[in-house]
């Protein structure tokens, strides 16, 4: 936690910061949640509270569950995702609206419009509506931090689950906020709490519950009317703009003179407060960031307005955007005309485990089914080994089903790749299926440990919980037998071709098999610490062959050089250049030596 | 620059990106500025380009990323980058960068060349380019890690904040092992700057 400034307490936090603080200070007892960019440092930072108890499960559905059972006993629960993750956890979600809670639960969905770090760019705020559940929208730091305390207070009041909605620019955006407060105490202790009409969906009861759910919508619009976060700022009257969360901050920033209503609560919508100000503005405007979500209702009501008629619906909105989008005048850069730059795209780690096995997929010429991890970065150049990544988990049903509708045809031409994490999360359902409708796709799960794309959270494999404690270590090679894949290999990618070999078998096998490669993730933190013996290039043996150059690895990298120049260095005129490794980003994982057909790549102490 | 400010930070992942905006943000806050920063996580930081944007203001800020051509101080801590965002640049923009030199991968498997010409191309178009070697700085004080507070001491001279709230930050919000080299690389950016400038 930062204190902003010296000589106040008031704070300095980014938004996932500050979301973890409006958790502990609401009362939270109970977090779960999967890692998800921008979602992830929610529950890190909650995790270091006292008394707050927290875990990451294996995937978003099991950790809206495990939320949904907190909040029966009657604990102020919290469960935290990504957009995508609340797809996993649906299921959970749409039927926890006709339970309703004992202790207040909340679920935090963070969206990532632009895509910076997602496969897509879905718009939470369509959850809210379809499971009919009150949905709140911060648009900083400071903002989510208290919407956090009054979305627990209308979870309880309403007896519902309630969402808030935050995205990048939320989540990762630093601000200030008041001091810290001391976190709230609920009057009763967390206890079975029987009442088996409420909690035992089956159709006799979920039909009643189902018209408590639409009581209970119309009893929330109306509190949305007189809610403090819902607010009018009457300034020029012939724009008025309504907008939520960051879409907000653009408009009030492009502009300062309108009229605004500023929507702290976003489902269900105060209609008689949006008709109020409709009526005290000559044109308005919707401005939101993705779908038309406010618009359609509010176009519903009967008002007419400006919105995703001018405001684009792909990517997030910025300042520039919304005042080009309404008053058609745009404050160009005098420079817009770029420079064309060398792309500078991620790239895996110097060392990265993963590396080897993609270089051996590109031999290999096979269809490689990706999912969601750093691994995902295999399919850029020069490894260029990736052929589809749809979310995840994905990689194992793509490829059974590409298996069995290709038939012998496909066999040794496609395999599965997914990261240990990713496995867990949705991929042993996938192996599952693989084996009980018997097709020959091989899955190679790159076990490195630890969840490496989000920042190295600890999953069901690594061995350690969210604290760092001792958990059990989910055994792979015993689950894959246990559901029945009789050829289990484990491999160290690092060894470039014993690792080829062993893939050539599975791939070619005509039954399930499973290739696990493991090494850990050189980021993780035993890693770093190990003492690095780096390898560098001897520059005399060096050919210029550009073998090792196809690893892609950031420690190497090509010197050119002049016919005058290679002659000078006693080499062939026509040699272009050579290879040169980075001393201090090598860590030695020694992927290329085995590459190197001319012994110019060796340890210090060993020229 | 006085009541408020847009600042822009870019370099490569792994360089020290979000200290740097960080303590750029202290100095402001302590010197009694609203701020807001926007960071990008996740994928981005593996090596790539990456950016934050700080705003700062005596009023209160509202958006957290910097509107195109509105910039006013650019740091750059890798040499090529700052081109990469043009259009946030204008006319009274002033950059700070780094001479140090990250190769991109085309340029590192040898399919393209370092475009050296990238900080004549920002003054062909007259936006003020101040350079300091903060590499060769770091190494000078003997700890490569610190080349970005040393660009961030340079590119002080341009905030409305004095050297003496910075330097205070770095006394109470650094780890101790490493206040002294932070704080010789900051002084000695800002030292860089003014003969830069002078020139």
């Amino acid at each position: 936690m930062s204190q902003a400034r010296k000589d106040d307490s008031t704070l300095w936090l980014a938004g996932n910061e500050a979301t973890a603080l409006g958790a502990y200070e609401a009362g939270v007892k109970f977090a779960s949640g999967y890692p998800g960019t921008p979602s992830t440092e929610i529950l890190e930072n909650l995790s270091r509270y006292d008394g707050v108890y927290t875990e990451w499960a294996p995937n978003e559905k099991v950790a809206l569950e495990a939320a949904i059972g907190a909040c029966f006993t009657g604990t102020r629960s919290l469960a935290t995702m990504k957009h995508v993750g609340l797809n996993v956890a649906a299921d959970p979600l749409f039927t926890a609206s006709y339970t309703g809670v004992h202790g207040g639960l909340v679920i935090i969905v963070a969206d990532d419009p632009s895509m910076h770090s997602s496969q897509n760019e879905q718009d939470s705020r369509q959850y809210a509506r379809a499971a009919k559940l009150p949905m709140l929208e911060p648009s900083d730091p400071a903002e989510a931090r208290n919407f956090l305390k009054t979305a627990f207070e209308i979870s309880e009041k309403f007896d519902t689950p309630v969402l808030v909605r935050t995205c990048t620019r939320v989540a990762h955006v630093k601000g200030v906020a008041g001091p810290a407060q001391a976190p709230y105490t609920p009057e009763e202790e967390p206890d079975i709490y029987r009442d088996p009409a409420k909690l035992v969906m089956l159709p006799a009861n979920a039909r009643k519950r189902r018209v408590e759910v639409e009581k209970r919508q119309k009893d929330l619009a109306g509190y949305g009317e007189s809610f403090s976060e819902n607010n009018i700022e009457i300034g020029d009257s012939r724009i008025g703009i309504i907008a939520a969360g960051t879409s907000y901050l653009y408009a009030r920033e492009a502009f300062p003179e309108a009229s605004f209503l500023k929507l702290g609560f976003i489902y269900p919508l105060p209609e008689k407060t949006i008709r109020e100000f409709a009526s005290q503005v000559e044109t308005l405007y919707i401005v939101e960031d993705l779908d038309p979500f406010l618009e359609e209702q509010i176009k519903a009501m009967g008002i007419p307005c400006h919105g995703k008629d001018v405001i684009p619906a792909i990517g997030e909105l910025t300042t520039g955007t919304v005042r080009k989008a309404i008053s058609g005048s745009h404050r160009e850069s005098p420079f817009k005309e770029g420079v064309e730059l060398p792309m500078r795209p991620p790239n895996m780690c110097a060392g990265c485990p993963h590396r080897g096995l993609f270089y051996n997929l590109a031999r290999l010429k096979v269809f490689v089914s990706g999912d969601i991890g750093c691994y995902t970065l295999g399919y850029l150049p020069p490894l260029s080994a990736m052929d589809s990544c749809v979310c995840m988990g994905a990689s194992v049903g793509v490829a059974h089903g590409m298996a069995k509708s290709l038939g012998e045809k496909g066999l040794g031409k496609s395999v599965a790749v997914l990261g240990d994490s990713t496995f867990v999360h949705t991929g042993l359902s996938g192996l599952i299926n693989t084996v009980y409708n018997t097709s020959y796709a091989t899955v190679i799960i790159l076990d490195n440990r630890i969840t490496a794309m989000t920042g190295h959270q600890a999953n069901p494999a690594s061995g350690s919980t969210i604290k760092g404690e001792p958990a059990n270590a989910m055994d792979f090679e015993t689950i894959c037998r246990a559901v029945g894949v009789k050829h289990v290999r484990t491999i160290n990618p690092h060894e470039i071709e014993e690792g080829y070999q062993v893939l050539k078998e599975e791939i070619e096998r005509p039954e399930p098999s499973v290739v696990i490669t493991r090494y850990p993730c050189v980021l993780i933190p035993e890693e770093k610490k190990r003492p690095k013996k780096p390898y560098m290039t001897v520059i005399d043996n060096c050919t210029g062959c550009t073998m090792c150059l196809r690893l892609g690895c950031p420690a190497i990298s090509w010197v050119p050089v002049s016919p005058e120049q290679a002659v000078e260095m006693g080499k062939k005129e026509k040699q272009k250049g050579y290879a040169l490794i980075d001393q201090d980003m090598c860590v030695g994982c020694g992927q290329c030596v085995e590459l190197c057909k001319f012994e110019a790549i060796s340890r210090k102490e060993e020229v | 620059m006085k009541e408020k400010g847009n600042i822009h930070f870019c370099g490569v992942g792994g360089q020290g990106i979000l200290l740097a905006s960080e303590l750029c943000a202290y100095g402001l806050l302590a010197a009694g500025f609203d701020a807001k920063k926007s960071e990008v996580h996740g994928m981005a930081q593996r090596g790539g380009s990456v950016e934050a944007h700080l705003r700062y203001s005596k009023d209160k800020v509202y958006s957290p990323l910097i509107e195109e051509g509105t910039v006013d101080v650019m740091v750059g801590l890798e040499m090529m980058e700052p081109l990469r965002y043009l259009h946030l640049l204008g006319e009274n923009s002033t950059v700070v960068v780094s001479r140090q030199q990250i190769p991109p991968p085309a340029v590192a498997t040898g399919k393209t060349t370092y475009p050296l010409h990238c900080l004549d191309a920002l003054r062909e178009r007259g936006i003020k380019t101040i350079e300091v070697d903060a590499l060769a700085i770091a190494r000078e004080i003997g700890n490569i890690r610190t080349a970005n507070v040393a660009l961030t001491g340079a590119m002080s001279c341009l905030l409305p904040v004095e050297e003496e709230v910075f330097l205070e930050v770095i006394e109470t919000r650094f780890p101790a092992k490493i206040q002294e080299v932070n704080r010789e690389a900051f002084q000695k950016g800002r030292e860089a700057f003014r003969l830069e400038e002078d020139k």
